[in-house]
């Protein structure tokens, strides 16, 4: 066992109703209805809740709840967080309800939906969490039955005093446990003593999400609640000009037409800030089909804007980001990428003297990747509820970074922090576009005008051209070879619009002697930011499927390629800033290739292989498909994947296949493009996501067994199997597929 | 404006809306069933997908005075106790990741499975193509339509 010392979540631990506002209370009985769950079905709910700490409260009958911290998106965080604290308080699951906890940075640390980050953050404060109230509980038993502490043990939410033959349930002794002082440190069990980490537990939703009970931001209703709809411009480059509400204002339903302004002219974006729209036209009436029907009848002028500088204040510190004016389209992007991938990029890192080694190389691969913008489209529509009086604001919906939207709305609505209750509902997926929270700064300040309670819906046209798009990358790289055939030097340079998707001490960086990556920007006025495993999301494609070409070009099998690289940059790395494991990176390889017999079955088959590095983890992938290039039908997917301790393993899997149901979807179909700054695409007839014909008809996920606390899991498994995908389309067609979308692509065509 | 009754359900309601209301928000604003989704508002994506008389339409594109006296279902409908084999089989094979979809994804299966009790593959893929899963849990979905189907 081991134990640690409860500082460092210390305030996690002092009981929440002591730290919380009355605030709250607003939505509440609709939250407590759709965002607490049964873990399992016929507990019965106890007469009497004992709060031990923030993040639990437990029955007088033993029944426990437990509060699920950070928001979630499909990525199960609402089941495996509250299985952490019901390990290490060691209670039965079957006895443990499930609620959303809201907002509340005074309990809680990083509530936010991103990074591949929740489990791999908070991993040590659920632990501790579970922990102190198990050592609240024993202390209440020892001090009631006269023993000494360390005489007392626990099994699936019972106290035992051996020595006595006492024993009692955690409901018995939960009155007076939460009277006691926080413990100043607490025992954790040893991995091998889990009982719940590590088993597949259901979706604590799951019975709600079948059955069609309210869960998601877009269910919220609230007694006098108006709907509210947004017109934004319908190009980049382009600022509202003047607008003519007469006749939308005979429609039957509507309340009010008026022009919001998102920021305060002396305000300072944050990261989640980014929009390039901020003035608007909100719509408001009774019900979404009168708004949604009566937008088509505002009359709107808009205007080309000129070029003008944004301060953001990044993670990185302030920057000044330039936007600059026009209306571009994709076919000017293409042009102008292609004349910076021609000049020399900004030197982000070199090993040895490449320049020479490219020089005196017997042969020299030179290969160019491309990829388009891409829109989120999670299957919810950005909506948010808000009812905003003059000292108080309430915000419900779907949000990835509540704690940094709540600054934003302050901020615009000139209120303390503390009056601010962000409340979070299950999200209908979010993929990064909902790190982007102007859409509740939008439903807040038209609640504030109205003065009254606001519903903020998107249409699906909205969501996708009103976007925080994932960038257009490309790549070009360069592999040098001597004249046997070894590789001597590999060169990257990447760029993009308006950022690039380049990782310079990524691998292969660290095992190659000359080594050099470039990159470059183009500026743009379209909003971009983080979508599913950015950066990486590009990279993974592109390198993968350029190692494929260097390997047979060297006439080596592609696995062993990779390891044999790997084993360079295990035994004798270049260079220090190496940002991976190689002996890891070995492993999911390793294990890919055994798992799907790789130097046994493969005769025959049209496979691909990649492996990639992300957010922590490591996946290896290989792709089996049939068919040719018209209707290549994906067989199989095998995925072997290093993130350490896996929680719950069926949801895992579950996410993993969906991960890379993505990721062949997006590298397949996916792409957005621009005509004078306005999205050719705007709704699912015109952008193409992966249907069920398209799917794999088989995957099989093998996790890396090992005791490595959670490193995360829902970017990794997301890229590397886009690379598998390029690299098995080329067995099978006998081309490579080097610009996405595979099927079509504005590059090329 | 206008007075339409509808058997939703198994039961009679009556609302006062503009005919060209699609029984998407019908049943969302008016009658606080909210299990029907809202995706795309064109027919794309099966997020909205209820019963009339049994068969599988796209409720955003199914208009309020067009629906007579056909009787509707929704996701909140399918079963008295939400124990429809496809409801028990999406949680055995615990289907959903976000989850928004998946009512769509029930309701079009519960239509075909009704139509051909035991799909082949190939025909279950076909018959949900016009649902559309972000979260990509395509194969789960057919794995829950099989075990329902032999259930």
């Amino acid at each position: 066992m081991t134990i640690v010392k409860t500082e460092l979540n210390r305030r996690s631990f002092i009981k929440s109703s002591l730290l919380t506002g009355g605030g709250l209370l607003i939505g509440f009985n609709w939250l407590a209805a759709a965002c607490s769950t049964s873990a399992s079905k016929g507990q019965s709910i106890p007469d009497e809740w004992f709060e031990i700490n923030g993040y639990l409260k437990i029955g007088e009958n033993g029944v426990v709840t437990i509060m699920s911290p950070n928001p979630e998106i499909g990525q199960n965080v609402k089941t495996s967080m509250p299985m952490i604290v019901a390990e290490e308080l060691d209670v039965d699951w079957k006895n443990v309800l499930v609620e959303q906890a809201p907002l509340n940075t005074a309990i809680f640390n990083r509530q936010l939906a991103g990074g591949s980050d929740s489990i791999k953050q908070s991993w040590p404060g659920l632990r501790m969490a579970g922990a102190s109230a198990r050592k609240m509980l024993m202390d209440a038993a020892a001090k009631k039955w006269n023993v000494p502490v360390e005489e007392i043990t626990t099994e699936l939410g019972i106290l035992y005093h051996k020595n006595s033959g006492k024993k009692a349930g955690y409901g018995e002794v939960a009155s007076a446990a939460a009277q006691l002082p926080v413990p100043k440190e607490v025992e954790l069990k040893d991995l091998k003593d889990f009982k719940i980490i590590g088993t597949s537990k259901k979706n604590v939703d799951g019975h709600k999400i079948v059955t069609g009970q309210p869960l998601f931001g877009l269910d919220y209703k609230k007694e006098g609640m108006l709907i509210a709809m947004i017109v934004h411009p319908p190009a980049f480059g382009m600022k509202l000009k003047s607008f003519d509400a007469t006749d939308v204002k005979t429609k039957p339903g509507i309340k009010d037409v008026f022009q919001i302004k998102i920021f305060n002219d002396d305000y300072k974006p944050q990261w989640c800030d980014t929009t390039s729209f901020t003035e608007l036209v909100a719509i408001v009436g009774n019900s979404t089909w009168e708004v949604m029907s009566a937008k088509a009848y505002l009359k709107v002028e808009w205007e080309p804007f000129a070029d003008y500088k944004i301060a953001m204040a990044g993670w990185g510190g302030d920057q000044l980001v330039n936007v600059p004016a026009g209306l571009e389209s994709t076919a000017e992007h293409n042009a102008k990428m292609t004349a910076a991938s021609a000049k020399p990029g900004k030197i982000e890192r070199r090993d040895g003297n490449p320049e020479e080694a490219f020089k005196e190389a017997a042969k020299v691969i030179e290969r160019t990747y491309t990829a388009p913008f891409l829109a989120h489209t999670p299957m919810e529509p950005m909506n948010f509820f808000a009812d905003v009086t003059a000292d108080n604001a309430v915000l419900i919906g779907p949000i990835q970074s509540p704690e940094y939207m709540e600054k934003t709305l302050a901020a615009r609505l000139g209120l303390p922090l503390e009056k601010i209750d962000i409340q979070m509902t299950r999200m209908g997926g979010g993929f990064g576009r909902r790190l982007y929270g102007h859409f509740m700064v939008e439903a807040a300040l038209i609640s504030q005008k109205v003065k009254a309670p606001v519903k903020l819906i998107y249409t699906r046209e909205d969501e996708i051209t009103f976007g925080i798009y994932r960038p257009a990358y490309h790549a070009l790289y360069r592999a040098a070879l001597d004249d046997k055939n070894n590789l001597i030097a590999f060169h990257v340079k990447m760029g993009g619009v308006p950022e690039n998707a380049l990782h310079a001490n990524r691998f292969p960086a660290g095992a190659v002697d000359n080594y050099l990556a470039e990159s470059w920007a183009i500026e743009s006025n379209i909003s971009v930011g983080a979508m599913r495993a950015p950066g990486s999301n590009f990279n993974a494609v592109a390198e993968q499927s350029f190692l494929d070409e260097v390997a047979e070009a060297m006439g080596k099998d592609p696995i062993q390629f990779r390891l044999d690289l790997l084993k360079r940059a295990k035994e004798n790395p270049v260079g220090e800033k190496n940002d991976y494991d190689a002996a890891r990176y070995a492993g999911v390889i390793e294990l890919v290739r055994d798992k799907s017999g790789w130097e046994k079955d493969s005769a025959g088959k049209n496979r691909g292989v990649a492996a990639y590095f992300c957010h922590s983890s490591y996946v290896a992938n290989v792709v089996d498909l049939t068919g040719d290039k018209d209707n290549p039908v994906i067989q199989k997917v095998y995925a072997a994947i290093d993130c350490g301790i896996v929680v719950n393993p069926d949801a895992a899997i579950n996410m993993t296949e969906g991960a890379i149901v993505d990721g062949i979807g997006q590298s397949m179909y996916g792409q957005l493009t621009f005509s004078k700054g306005q999205p050719d695409q705007d709704n699912f007839d015109s952008y193409r996501l992966i249907r069920h014909t398209e799917a794999p008809k088989e995957i099989e996920v093998h996790f890396v067994q090992n005791e490595i606390h959670p490193t995360g899991l829902g970017e990794p498994p997301y890229p590397p199997v886009m690379g598998a995908l390029a690299n098995a389309l080329y067995k099978a067609t006998g081309d490579r597929y080097r610009h996405q979308p595979f099927i079509k692509n504005s590059f090329e065509s | 404006m206008a007075i339409f009754k509808l058997k939703v359900n198994r039961k009679e309601y009556q609302v006062d809306v503009d005919p060209s209301t699609p029984m998407l928000w019908v049943l969302r604003d008016h009658l606080n069933l909210v299990g029907t989704k809202f995706g795309c508002g064109m027919a794309q994506c099966g997020a909205c997908t209820i019963h009339l008389d049994g068969i599988a339409v796209r409720s955003c594109i199914t208009f309020v005075d067009s629906v007579g006296d056909k009787e509707i279902t929704t996701i909140e409908g399918l079963s008295e106790n939400g124990d429809h084999p496809l409801q028990q089989a999406w949680i055995e094979h615990d289907v959903p990741q976000c989850g928004y979809c998946q009512s769509g994804q029930i309701m079009n299966a519960a239509a075909l499975l009704k139509a051909n009790p035991h799909p082949t593959d190939e025909e279950i893929e076909s018959a949900m193509n016009g649902n559309i899963c972000r979260c990509g849990t395509y194969t789960r979905i057919k794995a829950a339509i099989k075990t329902a189907a032999n259930s």
